[in-house]
């Protein structure tokens, strides 16, 4: 049944799999420029970023509770959710097939990207085909990996976010900084201050207010959607059943970019896919709840192929590979592409609260980003590869876990991807994790307080009723000693008593006394010494 | 030959899979699904979750529909409305402003001299306030005549009102355009403060009809 393929896999048996690669080394943004511990110490100094980022991270997370507790079924929804992404999963090539089936009788046509950098060109020579130089966007994360709009503008074409957060972050030349709320970075002051400098025409008496800023991009973009041919969006799912795709959103901009140009450009990874129609009732359950802490986002657009007489008469949907495969083919990325991109797993991270988003280096932050990042773009592809310090980004304290609306477990995840790093860097875990750890928190204090506030519920104690061995980054401590731990207790309630606490502490602090003291200063990549 | 991206693509995953066997599920559905509220449950908690959204809510009869539609026009200063070309012209009996007929020969930016919309609706979600347009609908119209105009009223029938998501999606029709709406367009990405009305209609109002 294997067709032939091409050069490169010549040789080999037809039949017998090859490791899928990742994602090509130096495209798209999957990878930063520095190690996690030298980033994350340059956004500590930034006062302004924290407090944001506290606010927005703890408001969401209140929201968020409250929405998944009114619903009685929540866990076996969260349990669904999961299975119905394993079982996609499992049947990824049937479903891409249908998927491709459907939407193309639908009179769609369907492209196959196997990187950024063939999906760009996919999308460029489809703008080019139409004549313009200037297409809009709807908030994207497959878009933003691979760097689509800097693409078209090395192409000549003008790619303009729609989104407003998005839109904050493309005219100050900035980076998204979260998954959901890409400008949380930037208080009202500065967005009026880009707003002034950048978008043409604006009332130069604007001031601050949310509502005044948002009519004013609202005035700006209109005229854009309007006018524009073609629109370039991402999808939240895609039926394989029926050929329907998914677009979540608030704004109305998705809804703008979606219906009223001629031509729509879809870029879909290919784990977007779900088997059936029917299971978007649990999808469109979990993703709000779990990511703006709503009951239902605002607006949520549903097309199939092309419709007569309503929205874009010409449709493009391009499934994007670039490393997907690759963390298919391995336990810890197959499970990392089950992530639906809701969020929730940054704004309970202690870390990722304390350096925001741009610490991470890549399109994906936050503790589902240090996993998936690593499993599509690799973390050897240089010498000191940023990517390899990422696993490390974390304490492990497991509320990740407890959020995720498709359980994903990344603390065991993010253990696995240490001990892949170590066995290959010849260094020890610990080691750089307490230099992540001390940066981050800049005092061990901190980062066993943090620890403690959000649990580590993940290490069961052993049958002599000792914890021989914490989680990293506390093991090197616990390797040369046994903690005592009173059998009956979980390892989170001791570890709220003011026993575990001092044990924590102590832990810590001899951690810190064996990562060189250096972490703040040191120039070169910390990892690899 | 060299292989296409299809083909390669698809080669890549079959390999991966090859690679590592994922454990085989059967999808457990254990959520709630195939609820029912009574009337005026659903209508109480459907209203509640509208109010929460910050949409206007009114409820009226079938024969006071004509009455309520008018009324809400004339509150927020319509004077000139589109309709899908679909729309029960007794509704609008009481109207007196301009109505215009949508269809797909009309420009979409020429939407933006609409002061308002009026449509019906496909299916609507009481647990969470969420309203299904079916663009297939002749009442309920093409995607970009709820969307441009600044005010959307929205005329749902408490017998189409589900009582959760999964009652609600199994009422579509998956091959039409579909559009969830709950509530009016809002953006929080300013500092996390709410703001109402970024792109599509800055005001939603729901009127609900009790009876036939
Ligand atoms: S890993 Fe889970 S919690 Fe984190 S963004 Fe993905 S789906 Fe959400």
């Amino acid at each position: 049944m294997s067709s032939p393929t091409g050069p490169a896999t010549q040789g080999t048996f037809l039949g017998m799999p090859a490791v899928p690669p990742r994602s090509p080394y130096g495209t798209g943004h999957l990878r930063g420029e520095r190690s996690f511990p030298r980033a994350a110490h340059d956004e500590l100094g930034n006062e302004q970023l924290r407090r944001n980022l506290g606010k927005a991270t703890h408001s969401i997370r209140a929201k968020r509770l409250a929405v998944t507790g009114e619903l009685p079924d929540w866990e076996q929804l969260r349990d669904t959710g999961s299975a119905i992404k394993t079982d996609t999963m499992n049947r990824l090539p049937e479903l891409l097939e249908q998927l491709e089936r459907k939407v193309t009788e639908r009179g769609g046509t369907v492209h196959w990207a196997r990187d950024g950098v063939e999906a760009n060109e996919i999308v460029t020579r489809l703008v080019r085909e139409t004549g313009s130089d200037e297409i809009l966007k709807v908030k994207s994360m497959a878009t933003q990996e691979i760097g689509l709009n800097e693409h078209l503008a090395s192409q000549g074409i003008a790619a303009l976010e729609t989104d407003l957060a998005e839109l904050i972050v493309q005219l100050a030349d900035d980076r998204p900084s979260h998954i959901l709320v890409p400008a949380i970075h930037r208080n009202r002051e500065e967005i009026r201050e880009i707003f002034l400098r950048h978008i043409p025409g604006v009332d130069p008496a604007l001031d601050a207010d949310p509502a005044r800023l948002a009519a004013a991009a609202r005035a700006f973009l209109r005229e854009k959607f309007m006018t524009t041919k073609v629109a370039v969006s991402g999808a939240n799912f895609g039926i394989a059943e029926t050929g329907t795709l998914a677009v979540v959103e608030s704004e109305g901009n998705g809804r703008m970019c979606l219906t009223l140009p001629e031509m729509l450009i879809t870029v879909m990874g290919i784990e977007k896919v779900l088997p059936r129609f029917q299971d978007l009732e649990v999808f469109l359950q979990l993703l709000p709840r779990s990511s703006t802490g709503e009951r239902m986002n605002p607006y949520t657009s549903l097309w199939t192929g092309v419709t007569p007489g309503d929205g874009p008469q010409e449709f493009h949907l391009v499934l994007l590979d670039n490393g997907r495969t690759a963390a298919l083919a391995d336990r810890i990325g197959r499970a990392a592409l089950n992530c639906i991109r809701c969020s929730a797993c940054l704004n309970v991270c202690p870390v990722y609260e304390r350096t925001g988003g741009h610490a991470y280096g890549s399109t994906y932050p936050g503790p589902i980003g240090a996993v998936l990042t690593p499993q599509l773009a690799g973390m050897h592809g240089a010498k000191n590869d940023p990517n390899s310090s990422l696993p490390y980004a974390s304490s492990l304290c497991g509320a990740c876990f407890d959020a995720c609306p498709v359980k994903i477990d990344i603390p065991s995840l993010l253990v696995e991807l240490r001990h892949q790093h170590t066995e290959q860097s010849g260094t020890t875990a610990e080691k750089l994790a307490m230099k992540a750890a001390a940066a981050v928190m800049k005092r061990p204090g901190l980062f066993t307080a943090a620890q403690k506030a959000a649990g580590l519920g993940r290490v069961p104690a052993g049958r002599d009723g000792t914890l021989s061995r914490l989680p990293p980054p506390l093991n090197g401590w616990s390797d040369s000693r046994d903690t005592p731990a009173p059998p009956k207790q979980t390892f989170r309630s001791w570890f709220a008593s003011a026993e575990g606490a001092a044990a924590m502490r102590a832990a810590a602090e001899e951690g810190a006394r064996h990562t060189d003291d250096a972490p703040h200063t040191d120039d070169a990549p910390q990892e690899e010494s | 030959m060299t292989a296409t991206a299809r083909e390669t693509v698809l080669r890549r995953v079959r390999d991966a899979l090859a690679l590592s066997d994922g454990p085989e599920v059967t999808v457990p559905r254990g959520y709630r699904t195939g609820r029912s509220l009574p009337d005026e449950e659903r209508l109480a908690l459907f209203v509640d979750r509208l109010v929460d959204y910050r949409a206007q809510v009114r409820t009226c009869t079938a024969a006071t529909t004509a009455a309520v539609l008018a009324e809400v026009l004339h509150t927020h200063g319509a004077r000139k409305i589109g309709v899908p070309p679909g729309l029960d012209p007794a509704w609008l009996a009481g109207f007196d402003g301009e109505t215009v007929t949508d269809s797909a020969e009309v420009p979409a930016p020429s939407l933006d001299a609409l002061d308002g919309v009026v449509t019906g609706s496909a299916v609507s979600c009481a647990e969470t306030g969420t309203i299904f347009l079916d663009g297939a609908a002749a009442d309920q119209g093409r995607r970009a005549l709820t969307l441009v105009p600044d005010l959307h009223v929205c005329v749902v029938e408490l017998s189409s009102v589900r009582t959760g998501v999964p009652e609600a999606v199994a009422q579509l029709t998956p091959e039409h355009p579909i559009t969830l709406i709950s509530g009016p367009s809002a953006t929080s990405d300013i500092e996390l403060e709410r703001v109402e009305g970024v792109h599509g209609p800055r005001t939603l109002a729901v009127v609900i009809r009790t009876d036939r």
